[in-house]
């Protein structure tokens, strides 16, 4: 693991190193105190030898023992809600930070990147770094401490002995590193086969209905059960050669345990020590061995950990969206000049190339054209989600990077082709954009856009709840929902991109006269793939591979018999010909 | 959760050998305090150092002996616990396939993603490790404590006292840990969604500036998360330190106890040595049963959530014997409602399709459409009404006949991951390549399908492979090549342009001769030719008659269409 992720994890975490300090304190506390009992039972132990039993001294041990075990509990504790504190501190702190960020990226960063992948930065990411990070340097300072005190004791009672014990050491780290290594194969396997058998799950259960509308679900159970087999195989293997660490290193222990025992009881013989002392040393034995298996454990979820940590870091350092400007665009005109503009998503592909035009305040622009034309990114732009190459986007005069990007983004009331609905009421749906709107507004903006009446037949009406993905409502009926957000809202420009294109031509025409209502005096981008919804439109840009080849009035492109006229003839006169 | 453990039953024998095993190897360990004891009063007290290095001997060799107890125990475990999540998974798998649509919307299916996935994983581990640990620690625990009752019963009681204390406090820890448990898994699925969602909606969420307040949202949900994080934390961090001191006190007065007798001469001191170590090991024990407790108590809640869907009862009960189809009317609908829990969706339809017919339905988005479609395909049941199919209640087919008869071709195209052969024939069989290839060329795939290589090509999951276009078109040749009785398109050529959307019907018909096919559609060019069209709004049946009557009928119809073909009112 590189240097850098380690300092960077470090430097992350040094508003804790006071925490940390406390809970390496507090293990070496704990482990000294808790060792510190066996060795008083031994002297226990040798009070019981021959004759009468001095109870007074032994009563004096015992309370000691009481008060040491207590001590020593007092300080694990004290230590776990430590760790436990600075752990899920450090994960909020963290799941935070990439949320912010996440706010700032800018989209071409999104665009391109899986947003599994991203997401799992905020759940299992941040979740190992804590755990692996804390609450396994704990486990591991614990547990040197643990082996180190140990040694000492069992070094102050009988050097001789504690040999015997130091030399049987490497036969228990050897036995735990072979299994270890083994189970690594096994372990993937089972990883691989998981998650061949969840991407089946995801896929088939995810699309239940067609599978149910099909009768296929035979089929499904097959397959299922055929790599549910193989899981079973891969699992159960796994699963058992791992869980031969425990019995292994219990039988290495007990192995160590046999040889305190031998040496131990000749060194009583000859006098060496007493029989206190052995039991000492036995209690010794039987946890000597159990921090070296836990250790181990231990490296690898640091090592984890790590990774975890360069995943956060490198999500936290990525370049943000460039800084805002300072112009409030509301202060401003609504006349949109782009001049010169010239954009491309990739350095190879031209995408927009020296486009000029200017939308006069009220006045509706469609941009029309074939699949791959620019016209979507021409919206990016506007949208100020990305920035032009070249040339500039003017509103009022200024360039849109002047501005606030909230106040600009403000200024537009947006639809897209991909409806997007998020978990909750159609209400809090609608009032994305203006939570303060009564319920009132709510259903006049329902009404508007011609989602009133499916909305009351939904079972709780507009406090009817939709899953994450707009569950239950057909393309269409998303995209009213989001054209009601954008009544409600009233900005002063528009831009519709396809934003009628899964819903009816009647439904279409009677939103259209909302649109015109919300539209009236106020400028519009319209980007449309049916020619009918652009009829009206005050200019026209119809755009080819990234530049507009022809601009004017409906009539006026008809006339001409040019590339619009193309396109319109081949989208009605095929409908009217079968 | 009585369900679940009917699967851990098929494993009865391992679930039975496993602790067996265990308790084998957990008798060979409680022996050793003794050979020990043994040692010492004997070995040390009567200076023979052959005992001693016989004991160590013996120690050895149960270390060994053990271990292979132990082998086969953690065998059987590990194929019991495996065993057992598989048949939980199948039978989840299973259960999930008969769940009615109005199931798997009230449930969710992410949510049923979750319980086939983490929750099953989450209970195997549980399984493991009960079969593993728990059952050795109460065996280690309770062997030690009868082995102190043999010893010496005083002493020993003393010692005991402190079991049930110990049961009492862990049994405390999981009640309260459960509850807080699942609280934390509720907050985490709060701040994964609100992440999700900003991630998928980052668009809309910036356009409509609501970054701060989302932040703001996020922030509040990771502090409860934390909280209840921190919460179940100190919880868990009682465990081990309340453990130690328990057992310790108790020790101490074992001890106290042990002293008088030894005192009064009627224990030996390689006894109380015995008693001591049989002590330490029930503290080791206990303190891994305590580490345990947290992972078992999550088990037990994901438990708890597949029993709820393992004991649900499906809401469609089908019919059970097959029913002889008769002729005349392929579909009547009578006053046929539908309400999907708010105002009815549909009311009051009456619609017929004689057999052989070719019927259309128009009408808007949200009009009904598909909704008529799932009463007749019965994927959901009329509130009202009768609702008949070749002449029987569709409530009295038996699922996979009416699945046979009433082939539906569904709004949106679903190809799933395998071979294209695969996905065309997934819940049908016996179908030759001939007729295979025949659906393909009416639903006018032949071409595309040749140019990917053939029926066996490869389908990437969801069918990102395919366009949308596409895609529709094979999920009508899905339906053809069973040729049902009655086929359904349900707006299933949206994405084609308007002339493949003719030759596919075109064909289609040709491919259909005789059969019954229901048409629903936005466009009016995919209906005209029908024998009958019904027109909807609203959840109702506003006209119905051939294209021609409704063009001079039914203004709603001529509005459409004229809205359709750039009529003069465009202009």
């Amino acid at each position: 693991m590189n240097k850098k992720v380690i300092k960077k994890t470090l430097s992350a975490v040094r508003g804790h190193a006071g925490a940390f300090a406390a809970v390496m304190i507090l293990a070496a506390g704990y482990a000294g105190l808790s060792l510190y009992v066996p060795l008083i039972f031994g002297d226990v132990i040798d009070l019981l030898s021959d004759g009468p039993v001095d109870f007074p001294r032994l009563v004096s041990k015992l309370v000691m023992i009481a008060v040491f075990s207590v001590a020593a509990a007092l300080l694990q504790w004290l230590m776990n809600v430590i760790n436990n504190r600075t752990a899920y501190g450090i994960t909020a702190d963290l799941r935070e930070k990439t949320f912010c960020k996440l706010q700032r990226l800018p989209l071409s960063y999104l665009d391109t990147h899986p947003s599994g992948d991203t997401l799992s930065r905020f759940t299992n990411d941040a979740e190992q770094l804590a755990d692996g990070l804390l609450l396994g340097f704990t486990q591991l300072f614990t547990g040197v401490s643990l082996i180190i005190g140990t040694l000492i004791f069992m070094l102050t009672i009988k050097p001789s002995v504690t040999a015997a014990v130091v030399l049987l050491t490497p036969l228990s780290l050897f036995t735990a590193k072979t299994i270890a290594s083994r189970t690594y194969g096994m372990f993937s396997k089972q990883t691989a086969d998981t998650a061949r058998q969840t991407s089946f799950v995801t896929e088939t259960v995810g699309e239940q209905k067609t599978i149910r509308a099909l009768g296929a679900e035979e089929d499904g159970r097959r397959r299922f059960r055929e790599l549910n087999e193989t899981l079973r195989q891969s699992s159960m293997k796994a699963t058992f050669f791992s869980s031969l660490t425990n019995p292994s290193t219990r039988c290495v222990n007990a192995i160590v345990y046999a040889a305190v025992a031998l040496t131990g009881a000749l060194t009583v013989m000859s006098g060496g020590m007493t029989v206190g002392a052995l039991s000492s040393f036995l209690a010794y034995a039987n946890k000597y061995t159990k921090p070296f298996n836990e250790i181990s454990g231990v490296i690898a979820e640091l090592q984890n950990a790590l990774a975890c940590a360069d995943r956060i870091f490198g999500f936290l350092e990525l370049e943000e969206e460039p800084e805002d400007g300072k112009t409030d665009r509301s202060t401003l005109s609504d006349r949109i000049t782009i001049e010169d503009v010239s954009f491309s998503y990739t350095d190879d592909k031209p995408l927009i190339r020296h486009m000029d035009f200017t939308a006069e305040p009220g006045k509706h622009t469609a941009i029309v054209g074939p699949t791959g034309c620019g016209k979507t990114t021409l919206i990016n732009l506007l949208m100020r989600f990305y920035d032009v190459r070249e040339g500039s986007i003017k509103i009022g005069g200024v360039d849109v990077r002047d501005m606030t990007r909230a106040s600009l983004r403000a200024g537009y009331g947006m639809v897209l082709q991909e409806t997007w609905l998020r978990y909750g009421t159609i209400a809090y749906n609608i009032a994305l954009g203006r939570p303060d709107a009564d319920r009132g507004e709510i259903v006049g903006a329902a009404k508007k856009a011609h989602a009133h009446s499916f909305i009351e037949r939904l079972p709780q009406g507009y406090d009817t709840v939709i899953g994450e993905d707009g569950g239950g409502l057909s393309q269409g009926q998303k995209q009213l929902i989001c054209i009601a957000r954008v009544m409600l809202c009233r900005p002063h420009m528009l831009i519709l991109d396809e934003a009628t294109s899964s819903i009816d031509t009647m439904t279409e025409k009677k939103i259209q006269s909302a649109f015109d209502e919300l539209t009236e005096g106020r400028t519009a981008f319209i980007v449309a793939h049916r020619l009918s919804t652009v009829l009206g439109a005050d200019e026209i840009l119809v755009m080819r591979a990234g530049s507009i080849v022809e601009r004017g009035m409906h009539k006026s492109l008809m006339e001409k018999h040019g590339f619009y006229y193309e396109l319109y003839q081949s989208q009605f006169k095929q409908g009217q010909q079968i | 959760m009585k369900k679940l453990f009917s699967y851990l039953k098929r494993y009865k024998k391992e679930s039975v050998l496993s602790p067996c095993f265990k308790l084998f190897e957990v008798v060979l360990e409680l022996c050793v305090p003794f050979i020990v004891s043994y040692m010492i009063d004997n070995g040390i007290g009567g200076g023979n150092k052959a005992i001693i290095v016989r004991c160590s001997l013996i120690l050895v060799a149960f270390a060994a002996v053990g271990f292979g107890f132990a082998v086969v125990a953690q065998y059987f475990a590990a194929k019991a616990a495996a065993g057992f999540a598989a048949d939980l998974r199948s039978a989840l798998y299973g259960r999930i396939g008969e769940l009615s649509y109005s199931d798997l919307d009230s449930i969710g299916v992410s949510s049923l993603i979750t319980n086939m996935t983490s929750d099953v994983s989450r209970v195997q581990n549980g399984v493991n490790l009960t079969l593993r640990l728990l059952l050795r620690s109460p065996f280690v625990v309770s062997g030690a404590v009868a082995a102190c009752f043999v010893i010496s019963a005083k002493p020993a009681l003393g010692f005991a006292a402190a079991v049930p204390l110990l049961l009492v406090f862990v049994y405390f820890i999981m009640l309260f840990g459960m509850k807080m448990y699942s609280r934390v898994q509720h907050s985490l699925s709060l701040t994964v969604r609100r992440a999700k969602e900003n991630l998928d909606g980052v668009r809309v969420i910036r356009a409509f500036g609501v970054t701060d307040s989302e932040s703001l949202r996020f922030d509040a949900e990771n502090a409860d998360l934390m909280r209840d994080q921190i919460r179940s934390g100190r919880l868990a961090a009682l465990l081990n330190p309340v453990t130690f001191v328990i057992v310790n006190l108790a020790v101490a007065v074992m001890m106290y106890l042990g002293a008088v007798k030894v005192n009064a001469g009627t224990m030996t001191r390689g006894e109380t040595v015995a008693m001591y170590n049989l002590t330490a090991m029930v503290l080791v024990e206990l303190i891994k049963l305590a580490d345990l407790t947290i992972n078992i108590t999550k088990a037990l809640s994901s438990g708890r959530r597949l029993s709820s869907v393992l004991e649900l009862e499906p809401s469609l009960k089908y019919g059970k014997e097959e029913l002889s189809p008769s002729g005349g009317y392929a579909v009547r609908l009578s006053g046929a409602s539908l309400s999907y829990g708010g105002k009815e969706a549909l009311s009051g339809i009456d619609l017929d399709i004689k057999a052989g017919q070719t019927v259309g339905i128009i009408g808007g988005t949200g009009s009904g459409k598909s909704s008529v479609i799932a009463l007749i395909a019965r994927y959901y049941d009329r509130t009202d009404g009768d609702v008949r199919l070749f002449g029987h209640d569709v409530r009295e087919y038996p699922e996979k006949q009416l699945r046979r008869l009433v082939g539906a071709v569904p709004q949106r195209a679903v190809l799933f991951e395998g071979t294209l052969r695969e996905n065309l024939l997934s819940g049908a069989s016996d179908v030759s390549d001939d007729v295979i290839n025949a659906a393909l060329k009416a639903a006018c795939a032949d071409d595309f399908v040749a140019a990917k290589g053939g029926i066996d090509c490869r389908v990437e999951q969801g069918g990102k492979n395919f366009s949308g276009g596409q895609k529709q078109r094979l999920c009508v040749a899905r339906a053809l090549l069973r040729s049902p009785a009655l086929l359904i398109l349900d707006d299933s050529s949206s994405a084609l342009d308007y002339a493949t959307d003719a030759r596919m019907r075109a064909s289609i018909r040709e491919y259909s001769a005789g059969m019954t096919v229901l048409i629903a559609a936005q466009r009016v060019s995919s209906v005209s030719c029908a024998d009958v069209i019904y027109v909807m709004d609203d959840g109702m049946v506003v006209a119905s008659g051939s294209h021609e009557e409704l063009l001079s009928s039914c203004p709603r119809y001529a509005h459409i269409y004229a809205s359709q073909t750039g009529g003069e009112d465009n202009e």
